[in-house]
């Protein structure tokens, strides 16, 4: 009882989804919905990890391998995939993710800084590690994943 | 609503009542005599200087003011809208238009023009007064300066305002005042002076609506009041005229606020009755000099109670002449309402009748429509879907999901037929103003110009109607600066020395279709052909026909003024213009015949929101190309085929050769040519009036296909206009076939598009 | 009880000013665009004050002051007529068709319901 009132007030709501063997987790505020895999309509001139266009309910809605953006290896989508659809600034994303694996709730003081040893792209991407239960979840600003995207709705 | 809201909405209905007004003058300027007109004219000025007053925009007031006035003198016939009179009309619309934008963006307007144009507009109003003192003497003057009268805040009713001066002089009947000096100056004493009055209503008054009783209240405030009531002029109740005015008042008010005070309580009144009012010092009102049997006036404090909502027991109780007579005033206006709805009047029904109901409409913020114009998108594409999947799952096909399906395919078309019809608007508003720059021009260039609009209620989807005005305007200025030879060349040439410009708008198979024709000297090929080797745009030994040479104007750059004028502007031309239209989904062509002028088409989408195009297969993707880009689709054999230089090749079609564009590989979803004999060429005209045959793989079909942006959540991609949902539910894309044609003249789509997009 | 007021205006601003003013100081506001609907509006309600405009189209000011002054039913009620005239002829005119007085326009709310007041119980 303390404790849920407590995570209430000061505790912040995430989705942690899995990447491969990695786990990964976005604020909940910036997440509309969670769909699955529908293959998308490719884009010419696209960067490798837009994946394409899918319509969602009536929004061209742009899907990207989240995978391939942190630098990993590129997804090979299957029904079982998820898609994430985020919001990011003004427009709205698809992330094509493995699989969505929890709701977390958490307190500032549980997000311990990213490490030295980073990747480039994951020293700005990523806010900070979680540890909970014995794994680790990184947390990703996805406005700082989509710099361009940002800036256009700016 | 607050006052920013009724400012918005005021120059909403001054753009209004500026077409109003400007198409008003021109058709007075075709010979239209109706009365009716120059009362539209008037009153669209008039209303914008009513608006315009309320909100303090002096200027346009000041303006409107002496634009109205002349514009009286017409409305009265004593100006004779001659064809020289209409042009400093015109012009002067053009000014107001000016103001008000000014007044709203806050942008300045040549002082100077404006400045001369109320002294031309003055001066026809004094021609009016002059020769009409001749013929009929005393009326009232036509304010000539230009100093308005209701831009100076609120008028007072005190009679000595200037601008009441021409009802001023109302003779008054003392008769009952016998000898008494009509008006007394007061002796400046001491204490409150009394101001004594003689109120005589006249039955007029009643029939008007004012009433003896307010106005003895209104009185009544102005300080201590007595009152006498004279009912002696009562007859007997047989011979009573319930409409006519019996009882005259003897009031006496101490108030230290003047005559005046007093007399701005009869404001509404003093025409209907006999008025006196004379200042005395704290003395009680003589009695009515004569017949000394008459009853001494007894003072009585004069009871409004009767005034209030629930009247009754005030007035039971209180027993004094004053009353009494209120009550009589009152009980006589009763009575003649009373008597007077026996023989009903049904003169305003009739007229109601007659003229019958002005069309209904309301104001809808676009917002609403356009969101209601996505549901049905939504609407239609979910419809297609769902026909797509039941013809897939059902393969007997006559089950009654499908004539439910047909019935619901003809109703969401119906739906969104209707919906696109909200949007739809006249082009008017443009057609108008393209006489302002008709007129503009024809000023500048010292050509004499007349503009004929046709088909102005043509309507099409105001997006389309909010970017047309640009490219008309800069043919518009072309046809008048380039296509119209000068007064002198045309009476030369035995034709008008005015030229003619038309302008058309007609409906033609679901497009809208505008014409804009000059009667000038047509294109002169020589001089094109000349300028086009000059530029290397052609060369010297290419054989063009009359058509490609015309067509040659429409190329980047290509200006065929001897010399650059302001009003073509330089680097401006009709490739400009071409390329707007086509990106309104449109095109544009030219017709020309020396001698006697040129005609310029233009075809338009009757809407953006939705596209025709041909579903295509290219690289195992589906992708729109709009119909209105494509010339013809061919089959090509293997023989038309050329390889040309490294990696070009020619389709021969007709004889003449024309570059073949693989789609799939400057889309970038294929690394080498396909094989151009497995596909289908689709020629389109591009930009510059240069064909290109794109291929694709397959062709699937043509549809209707709504419209989706790209760039609401993603970006703007290279060759790809936008995007659109088909029925499988899956996102295909529309090419940009500009886009694509003139990457294939360089080497990749890319960095041509990117350079623009900084640029 | 609500004075009612009819108003007679083809101009929206002039309208609209009109409705705000006459809502702020209490009044149910009844509006019309011309004479001729401005009759129409007579023939289902009874204002307690009419307010009209002398510029309209289909049937001016002057043309419906005598309609509603011709109309038993409703002829007793004040009609104040909103004008930008400053010619003593416009006025005239509307007073000989039997206006009861008079605002000029641009009006300023105060003198507006003044007028109302004054020609009303």
């Amino acid at each position: 009882m303390t404790n849920a009132v407590k995570n209430l007030t000061h505790g912040r709501e995430l989705i942690a989804f899995r990447i491969g063997d990695q786990e990964f987790c976005v604020n909940i505020m910036s997440v509309r919905e969670i769909r699955g895999w529908t293959p998308a309509t490719a884009m010419p001139h696209a960067p490798g990890h837009v994946l394409g266009v899918i319509n969602l309910r009536g929004v061209v809605l742009p899907i990207v391998d989240l995978s391939q953006r942190l630098g990993m290896a590129p997804a090979e989508p299957t029904v079982r995939h998820v898609i994430i659809v985020a919001q990011v600034g003004a427009k709205v994303v698809g992330l094509l993710v493995d699989a969505v694996s929890d709701i977390l709730t958490v307190v500032d003081e549980n997000i311990q800084p990213t490490p030295n040893i980073a990747s480039e792209i994951e020293k700005v991407c990523a806010r900070g590690i979680l540890a909970i239960e014995g794994r680790m979840i990184c947390l990703i600003d996805l406005d700082a994943l989509f710099p361009d995207i940002e800036s256009e709705a700016a | 609503m607050d006052m920013n809201e009724i400012k918005e909405i005021f120059f909403q209905e001054c753009e209004e009542q500026l077409a109003e007004l400007e198409g008003g003058l021109l058709r007075l300027n075709d010979g239209d005599r109706d009365p009716e007109t120059v009362n539209a004219v008037f009153r669209a000025v008039h209303s914008i200087k009513g608006g315009a007053g309320a909100f303090g925009l002096d200027d346009l007031v000041s303006f409107a003011h002496v634009f109205e006035t002349t514009l009286e003198c017409v409305r009265s016939n004593r100006l004779e809208p001659s064809p020289d009179v209409l042009k400093v009309m015109l012009k002067s619309a053009d000014v107001l238009a000016d103001l008000t934008n000014a007044a709203r963006d806050g942008g300045s307007v040549d002082a100077e023009r404006s400045r001369a144009l109320i002294g031309e507009l003055e001066a026809l109003a004094r021609g009016e007064v002059e020769t009409l003192a001749r013929v009929e003497a005393p009326v009232a003057e036509t304010p000539a300066s230009p100093a308005p009268d209701a831009g100076t805040a609120i008028e007072t009713p005190a009679p000595s305002s200037g601008n009441n001066e021409g009802f001023q002089p109302i003779p008054f009947s003392f008769d009952d005042f016998g000898d008494e000096p009509a008006l007394e100056t007061a002796d400046e004493a001491s204490c409150v002076p009394t101001c004594e009055i003689l109120f005589r209503p006249r039955s007029d008054l009643y029939a008007k609506g004012n009433e003896a009783t307010l106005l003895l209240r209104d009185l009544s405030r102005l300080g201590d009041m007595s009152i006498h009531c004279d009912m002696d002029s009562l007859p007997p109740l047989e011979e009573m005229n319930p409409e006519e005015a019996y009882f005259s008042w003897r009031i006496s008010v101490a108030t230290d606020r003047g005559e005046d005070a007093v007399r701005s309580v009869f404001e509404f009144a003093e025409w209907d009755c006999d008025l006196e009012v004379r200042t005395v010092k704290d003395e009680p009102l003589a009695t009515d000099g004569g017949d000394p049997d008459e009853a001494p006036m007894q003072p009585v404090p004069f009871d409004l109670s009767i005034l209030d909502d629930d009247q009754g027991p005030s007035i039971v109780e209180t027993e004094s002449p004053a009353v009494a007579a209120v009550n009589a005033a009152e009980t006589a206006t009763a009575v003649s309402q009373a008597a007077a709805a026996a023989s009903r009047n049904t003169a305003a029904a009739t007229a109601a009748n007659a003229q019958g109901a002005a069309a209904q409409t309301i104001r809808v913020d676009l917002d609403r429509v356009d969101r209601l114009i996505n549901l049905v998108g939504e609407l239609v594409i979910n419809q297609a879907m769902l026909s797509q999947s039941v013809v897939e799952n059902d393969s007997n096909g006559v089950s009654s999901i499908n004539m439910g399906l047909e019935e619901l395919q003809q109703l969401t078309r119906e739906i969104q037929d209707s919906v696109m019809a909200i949007r739809a608007q006249p082009v008017k508003p443009v057609f108008q103003r393209m006489s302002r720059i008709v007129r503009e021009i024809a000023d500048v260039t010292g050509k004499s110009v007349r503009l004929i609009t046709e088909g102005e209620n043509t309507e099409v989807d105001k997006t389309v109607i909010d970017k047309l005005a640009e490219p008309l305007t800069h043919m518009i200025r072309n046809a008048v600066d380039h296509g119209l030879e000068s007064p002198e060349k045309r009476e030369a040439a035995g034709k008008n020395p005015e030229g003619t410009v038309r302008l058309t708008a007609k409906h033609r198979s679901g497009r809208i279709v505008i014409e804009l024709a000059d009667d000038g000297a047509g294109i002169n090929r020589e001089r094109v052909r000349q300028k086009a080797i000059d530029n290397d745009l052609i060369t010297a030994d290419q054989n063009l026909s009359d058509e490609e040479v015309d067509n040659l104007i429409f190329h980047a750059g290509f200006s065929t003024a001897d010399k650059i004028s302001d009003i073509s502007g330089r680097g401006v031309g009709m490739d400009v213009v071409k390329r707007s239209i086509q990106a309104l989904g449109g095109r544009i062509s030219i017709s020309s015949k020396p001698g006697h002028g040129s005609v310029f088409t233009m075809s338009l989408p009757l809407t953006l929101a939705v596209l025709d195009g041909m579903v295509v297969t290219v690289a195992g993707q589906t992708l729109v190309v709009p119909l209105t880009a494509i010339v013809e689709t061919l089959q090509p054999e293997a023989a038309a085929i050329h390889s040309f230089g490294a990696a070009q090749r020619l389709i021969s079609i007709r004889n003449s050769f024309c570059p073949l564009v693989d789609v799939g590989k400057i889309l970038n979803f294929r690394a080498s040519q396909a094989n151009p004999v497995e596909g289908v060429a689709l020629l389109v005209e591009s930009e510059g009036g240069g064909q290109r045959a794109l291929m694709v793989d397959a062709i699937q079909g043509q549809r209707q296909v709504v419209i989706k942006s790209l760039e609401a959540n993603y970006s703007h991609v290279p060759g790809i206009a936008a995007a659109t949902i088909l029925g499988d539910g899956r996102v295909a894309l529309i090419l940009d076939v500009d886009a694509v044609v003139a990457a294939s003249r360089g080497q990749s789509l890319k960095p041509e598009i990117s350079l623009a997009a900084t640029g | 009880m609500k004075k009612k007021v009819l108003t007679v205006d083809d101009s929206r601003t002039i309208r609209n000013m009109l409705l705000v003013t006459l809502n702020n100081a209490g009044f149910e506001t009844i509006q019309a665009e011309d004479g001729i609907e401005g009759l129409e509006v007579l023939e289902n309600t009874r204002p307690d004050v009419i307010v009209t405009d002398i510029n309209m189209p289909r049937l001016d000011g002057f043309g419906f002051i005598e309609g509603v002054r011709r109309n038993e039913k409703y002829r007793a009620i004040p009609i104040l007529v909103l004008t930008t005239e400053s010619d003593a002829e416009k006025k005239n005119r509307a007073r000989q068709a039997g206006a009861t007085g008079w605002i000029v326009k641009p009006f300023d709310p105060t003198k507006l319901i003044d007028a109302i007041e004054r020609v009303t119980a």
